[in-house]
């Protein structure tokens, strides 16, 4: 992923339609929808390298520093006049607290001069005011609702909380990478998280929300690939 | 000498009433042991080295007399690589014992050992006690370790030759260093198979001098003034003497070394190349043309054992056996992937002699009797000459009759790698791996694990860990910051301190944070990583509905890696368990399978060279051999001939030269050479030459590589560009590919993530999985490749990437011999413009397809699959 991560501008975008509203699928993971300027990116899972360390396991604690910098990118090539960020911003609800000083201030200065919505997940349900934004549990932008765990009937929705990644085998190599899935009704997004990890989109998770199949728009390295559900492949 | 008048009256008894004599490199042993000696005994298989090696500790326990009631402490402490090994040990050891009445307890631990009786071990331990390094690195990170340990006399390392050249090698240094520490008058004892140089064994068994020269480097040495208080940069000063080597008074700078003991020979074994009357193939791996060669001396034989280099050459010559089988000779398969129940009943088999051959993979290389095996035959080329001798001993397990042994190459390049190994084994010379430089993420579990065991002064634990043979050169900057690492991940960015592992207390003494890290470390030592398996499950249709498979029902057929599936889609053919079978997908850790019809053919191509690349020293035999002419009339089934038209149509290189040639070939461009490096250096140089012809904008398209040479294909033509500049080819071939080329690759590179996070494992930085957890905690785990992502860009100098660059040195990426050959062929390069493809080159084209070609391809694969959609809509 860092070789995709320092070049992720030069990945072409994917241009959609979710519930009619024209939208961007950035090579990021970040969703643009552009009638509204507003940005929306899942599970960011701050502060997970922290959330691992407190447990003895200490992995590098670069995992911040650089989803912001990805965010601090996707922010400034799109300058959204609004940020929703799906839930799980926060690996943990202490997260928050453990944020160096360096990234506070850095995610303090993306926040501050636009709208930042900061929608709960289930690692996150709760956020300290000093975060700076707006804390709700739904959002809605048109005729989609925007949430952290997509509702289990069906809805015109974005959501994240599952972290899809798509597989894709072909002559005896196999390809696995993140993908948002989308049956133009329903959009859920890959986590944006340099450390959160991927659920298959054959997983049955993803089944009950798409009744019909799904797109998934899988993050390659150079562009995003429009590959049918049934040409993926479970782990 | 001591006779066997030195004995004490019991044994020579025993050995009477057997009919036996002591050998005289028992009685050596027992002669050094009297004297306080540690030695190294080198002795070919069944000069009875198991015994030689317990016999003074035997003599030592029957003349101290019956223990106290609540035992008198550990003797002796053997450790074996394999725990079935340990176990056979303790029970051959059982049997003189009891023949003579001894008064000495002997138990056995391994990971299968209850816990009440690994409880009972600790609070009354046996006399002697055989374990594997990994139960040795438990005790010795408990707090009763120096009570255990404190008056242990001997350490029986057995098969040390194999074991010094792993990760396993080091963990198991370490131990010892700490188990010299904990009782100074330990001599240790290393049973090994003939060797080339023992000296990397005689010094692995006796702490080595401390204070090393590179501690006197300014700047390297550590800081001797005393600090007060648990202060972090601050390292506490030594608390005592540094460790003197016990075995001899040395000069500085000079290696300590255990004395040594060499069994000559035995018979000279009987073996040769498995000739047939007509050529071989110029490529493939199975060998089928042998076939019924083989077959009949299994037929002529007691028993035969046919070894192969992959499990599924395994799977192929059993089946091909038996497909000529009309006798209905038992003939049995044995690979590491079998069911174990059924591995169980073939190994009861064949001791009870019921078989009359077994076509087994390396699960059965190492140390165990197997029966009365009278022949064994290797089915491709050896790849190193020690592991043909190891193999061959396991035919006639007596020293004094010959061993006999087949050889049956599979290709013409075989042939050669095949007389190069019996010419080595002519001339009793081993091909010995260079001594390991230990591993830093081994040391980081090391170090934790002393933590646990007691409060350790840094200092003191440095002159422990440099008095191991692998771990002589390390740094105080390397040390200290492997124990950085431990404590808090050791990064620049000093975010964990508060979450520190291990800390340094008021009395400078560094100790376990609690008992969870304490458990932690329990649940992760060790150095072996399995691959994560899935179960292999012949599954039943649905009654009612045709095609629809229920999940876990049907037999298990074995396990299969994690890997090899993912590359799979329904509907391919594989083979497994001795027949070719359909996948039919992965229900949550098994791989459901069906039946394929008589005939089918697997389509999913699996390379069937050999896991080992071909060795160092093999390899450069090989080299000479093809750049004699003069010897190649002893090679026989074409490849003489061979060899002859390739001087004829292109040109045979110096064995210091490395040849390159290029010609067309149906609308390609492609580039061959032949360092005969091994496969896993050759995969390293071909990924790296396709990036270079990419930036040459030659358009490579792939590359197949095996242990003998590589193949790159091209849009563009290499040697037109030779031709307009002059120098292109070596320049292609430079040792700077080394540098940026190699950097950019190891960003992505699979194989380095794959070496990374086995360096994460064992470090500690991220928790083993074990089987049946991965459901559950697939939420609690995180993978490797974004840790490694992330170090990679934030730290490129941390400890673990560099643990995990020294591994890929020598291991799966090989890079420290693709320099050495790199800098060997330097203005040696003859490069050949041909029209057409070699005899040569014959034998790598035709390995397309056969290998899965690792590449960059992953864009091209998802468009493919983007394509899928279209092409049915516009059907």
């Amino acid at each position: 992923m860092s070789a995709a991560l320092a070049r992720v501008s030069e990945v072409a975008a994917t241009q959609t339609r979710v519930a009619g509203l024209a939208c961007r699928l950035d090579g990021s993971g970040a969703m643009y929808l552009e009638a509204d300027a507003t940005l929306v990116v899942a599970d960011l899972h701050l502060e997970k390298g922290s959330s691992f360390a407190r447990r003895g396991l200490m992995l590098p604690p670069y995992d911040t520093r650089a989803t912001i910098a990805a965010l601090a990118d996707v922010l400034d090539r799109y300058a959204p006049r609004r940020v929703v960020a799906l839930g799980d911003s926060f690996h943990d609800r202490g997260g928050p607290d453990r944020l160096g000083g360096i990234e506070r201030a850095t995610l303090a200065a993306l926040v501050a001069g636009r709208d930042w919505v900061w929608v709960t997940g289930n690692h996150d349900p709760v956020l300290p005011p000093t975060i700076g934004g707006e804390v709700v549990s739904e959002i809605a932008v048109g005729p989609l609702a925007l949430r952290h765990h997509p509702a289990p009937e069906a809805c015109r929705e974005l959501a994240g909380h599952l972290h899809p990644v798509a597989k894709v085998v072909r002559h005896g190599r196999g390809v696995r990478a993140r993908a948002f899935l989308t049956d133009g009704e329903r959009c859920v997004l890959p986590a944006f998280g340099v450390y959160a990890g991927g659920l298959n989109a054959c997983a049955p998770a993803f089944a009950p929300l798409f009744p019909g199949g799904f797109t998934a728009h899988v993050l390659g390295r150079n562009r995003l690939f429009a590959i049918d559900h049934r040409t993926l492949c479970g782990d | 000498m001591t006779t066997a008048a030195g004995l004490p009256a019991a044994f020579r008894d025993w050995f009477a009433t057997r009919g036996w004599a002591p050998r005289a490199h028992q009685l050596d042993l027992l002669e050094h042991a009297r004297a306080g000696r540690s030695v190294l005994l080198v002795a070919p298989t069944g000069a009875g080295k198991t015994l030689a090696g317990f016999l003074p500790s035997l003599v030592e326990l029957a003349e101290a007399g019956p223990a106290p009631l609540k035992g008198r402490g550990l003797h002796t402490l053997y450790i074996s690589p394999l725990k079935a090994l340990a176990i056979d040990v303790a029970r051959n050891l059982e049997m003189p014992v009891a023949e003579m009445g001894l008064p000495i307890r002997i138990e056995s631990r391994t990971g299968d050992t209850p816990p009440h009786k690994r409880k009972r071990q600790v609070e009354r331990p046996p006399d002697i006690l055989l374990t594997t390094p990994e139960q040795l690195a438990l005790l010795l990170a408990s707090r009763s370790a120096v009570e255990l340990f404190g008056g242990l006399r001997r350490v029986v390392l057995d098969e040390l030759h194999a074991l010094v050249t792993s990760k396993r090698g080091d963990l198991l240094s370490l131990g010892l260093a700490r188990l010299h520490a904990l009782a100074p008058d330990l001599t240790a004892v290393g049973l090994s198979a003939t060797v080339r140089e023992p000296e990397a064994l005689q010094r692995y068994l006796v702490p080595q001098t401390a204070d090393p020269p590179h501690a006197e480097v300014p700047g390297g040495a550590r800081p001797r003034s005393t600090q007060d208080g648990p202060d972090a940069a601050g390292w506490s000063p030594p608390s005592r003497p540094a460790l003197r080597a016990p075995q001899d008074e040395v000069e500085p700078g000079r290696a300590t070394l255990a004395d040594l003991v060499v069994v000559e020979g035995g018979a000279e074994p009987d073996i040769r190349m498995l000739e047939l009357d007509r050529p071989l193939p110029l490529a493939g791996h199975m060998g089928g043309l042998s076939m019924p060669a083989i077959y009949g001396l299994i037929g002529q034989h007691r028993t035969t054992l046919v070894f192969t280099n992959t499990r599924f050459q395994a799977e192929f010559v059993f089946q091909e056996l038996w497909r000529l089988n009309e006798e209905n000779l038992p003939i049995a398969l044995h690979h590491g992937s079998l069911d174990v129940e059924q591995r169980r009943r073939v190994e009861a088999a064949m001791a009870a002699g019921r078989l009359k051959g077994v076509v087994c993979t390396a699960t059965l290389d190492l140390g165990i009797d197997w029966g009365d095996v009278d022949l064994v035959v290797n089915v491709g080329a050896p790849k190193g000459a020690s592991r043909i001798m190891q193999r061959i001993g396991r035919s006639n397990h007596r020293m004094d009759e010959p061993s006999r042994a087949y050889l049956a190459p599979t290709n013409r390049f075989e042939i050669l790698e095949c007389t190069a190994a019996l010419d080595a084994v002519h001339e009793a010379a081993q091909d010995t791996p260079d001594p390991r430089s230990g591993a830093l993420d081994v040391l980081a579990q090391h170090v934790l694990g002393m933590a646990c065991a007691d409060p350790f002064d840094l200092s003191a634990l440095y002159d422990e860990v440099v008095s191991a043979a692998p771990y002589a050169d390390l740094t105080w900057e390397q040390f200290e910051a492997v124990v950085d690492f431990v404590a808090t991940g050791g990064y620049a960015l000093r975010a964990y301190e508060r979450f520190a592992k291990i800390r340094r207390g008021p009395d400078g003494l560094w100790r376990v944070r609690d008992g969870r890290v304490a458990q932690q470390y329990r649940m992760n030592v060790g150095t072996i990583i399995e691959a994560t398996m899935l179960k292999v499950r012949l599954s039943r249709s649905a009654r009612g509905a045709p095609g629809t498979l229920i999940p876990k029902r049907g037999r298990v057929l074995g396990e299969i890696e994690e890997g090899f599936c993912e590359a799979m889609s329904p509907g391919d053919t594989f083979i497994f368990g001795g027949e070719v079978l359909r996948f039919e997908g992965i229900h949550e850790d098994e791989v459901m399978a069906t039946r394929t019809s008589q005939g089918t053919d697997p389509k999913i191509p699996t390379y069937a060279g050999s896991k080992f690349p071909l060795s160092t020293f093999l390899a450069a035999r090989v080299r000479r051999l093809l750049a004699d002419p003069a010897e190649w009339e002893r090679l026989p089934m074409g490849a003489g001939e061979w060899l002859d038209q390739q001087r004829q149509r292109s040109l045979i290189p110096d064995a210091g030269e490395l040849l390159i040639e290029t010609f067309p070939r149906q609308k390609r461009h492609y580039l061959v050479a032949f360092p005969f490096e091994g496969r896993l250096a050759h995969q390293t140089l071909g990924m790296l030459v396709t990036r270079r012809l990419e930036r040459a904008r030659l358009k490579p398209l792939g590359f197949v590589a095996n242990d003998y040479g590589i193949a790159v294909w091209c849009i563009g033509d290499v040697a037109a560009r030779e031709a307009e500049e002059p120098g292109f080819i070596a320049e292609l071939f430079g040792e700077d590919m080394l540098g940026d080329d190699l950097e950019s690759w190891l960003d992505e590179s699979a194989m380095m993530k794959r070496t990374f996070r086995d360096c994460a494992i064992i470090a500690g930085l991220i928790e083993r999985r074990f089987p049946g957890q991965e459901k559950t905690r697939r939420q609690m785990t995180i993978s490797t490749d974004l840790v490694y992502d992330v170090l990679r860009r934030h730290e490129p100098d941390h400890v673990l990437l560099a643990a995990a660059r020294a591994d890929a040195a020598t291991g799966l990426l090989d890079v420290k011999r693709l320099g050495l050959m790199l800098a060997r062929i330097r203005g040696r390069i003859r490069h050949k413009a041909l029209a057409r493809v070699s005899p040569l080159a014959v034998s790598l084209i035709l390995e397309i397809g056969r290998e899965r070609v690792f590449g960059e391809a992953a864009d091209d694969i998802l468009a493919e699959a983007e394509t899928v959609l279209l092409d049915e809509a516009m059907a």
